[in-house]
């Protein structure tokens, strides 16, 4: 019980301190690396609260996709980061009160959050269903049944980001020459070539 | 003291969710960093979703984590491919520059 606290103590404490470097670092680089800091923290979290297949795919999406995509894009982008901090300050104030009465509201929500007494029955997928699976198991077995439109759907929605991300990045450069297959079998030697008589001795 | 409960959680989660928040402030000028405060809150209503999913027993919220995950990848990609269209055309990404469409 008590390495149980206290890993979670260490998950939660390094979470908190990496996400808080993610918004408050000078170089948007270090900030990714916070990111994958804070996403590896809390896959350690999750697997503490027994949901091991959601802090796996935790790492494998957040940390091998996105993070990765983040770092991508700004390293390709050619910006000088230190002019876009330039007059931040002047909205730290609101920002701080904002969060903070934020941070007060949640926390008296949730601070003392108790279930009601009959929870129990509502329950839409009870884990004892699935006594002796595993965690991967089990989730399996309520998404592709219960879930499988939804499942389908969020596939669709990847599918479209997908289309939507090329489509938005792809650019014709008109510069540049490009091989054009079906253009070079449809030339045919009567269109390009002319035959001319030529006397000998005269020229064209 | 050394009973991790379910309020553990959602203390940590709201704290998280602040700090996304106080984050879009602090760097109001620098889009990624703004979309990176946006992974950061959405982080934390996973945190949620699994911490509830686990002290009431149900898997709900687990398959509804890999759903908020789903979109958030999408969203990050599509967020990140305007980014770089955007400074292809313009040569920057502060935020004030995007504003060629107002009238």
């Amino acid at each position: 019980m008590i390495i149980q606290a206290l890993a979670f103590y260490l998950f939660a404490g390094i979470l908190t301190l990496s996400s808080l470097m993610v918004i408050t670092a000078r170089n948007p680089v270090h900030s990714v690396l916070f990111l994958i800091l804070t996403f590896f923290n809390s896959a350690g979290l999750f697997i503490l609260l027994g949901a091991e297949f959601v802090g796996m795919i935790m790492v494998i999406v957040y940390v091998g996709a996105v993070a990765v995509l983040f770092l991508f894009v700004v390293m390709m982008l050619d910006i000088s980061f230190a002019d876009l901090r330039k007059g931040a300050m002047q909205y730290v104030p609101i920002g701080l009160f904002i969060g903070a009465v934020l941070l007060t509201e949640l926390v008296l929500v949730y601070g003392a959050w108790q279930f009601a007494p009959d929870v129990g029955l509502n329950l839409a997928a009870p884990a004892m269903r699935f006594e002796d699976a595993t965690n991967a198991e089990s989730l399996g077995q309520v998404l592709y049944t219960d879930y499988v439109l939804a499942f389908q759907l969020a596939g669709l929605i990847l599918f479209v980001a997908m289309v939507g991300a090329i489509v938005l990045t792809l650019r014709k450069r008109p510069s540049v020459r490009k091989q054009s297959v079906a253009e070079q079998q449809r030339r045919k030697a009567e269109d390009v070539l002319e035959m001319h008589k030529i006397t000998p001795g005269t020229g064209i | 003291m050394f009973e991790v409960g379910l309020e553990h959680y959602l203390t940590l989660a709201a704290l998280l969710f602040t700090i996304g928040v106080f984050g879009m402030f602090l760097n109001r000028k620098n889009v990624i960093v703004i979309l990176m405060s946006i992974e950061l809150m959405l982080l934390a209503v996973n945190i949620n979703f699994v911490s509830f999913s686990a002290y009431l027993d149900d898997l709900v919220g687990q398959v509804f984590t890999m759903f908020i995950l789903t979109v958030a990848a999408a969203e990050a990609a599509i967020g990140l491919a305007i980014l770089v269209v955007f400074f292809r055309n313009k040569g920057s990404i502060a935020v004030e520059d995007i504003s060629s469409m107002r009238g």
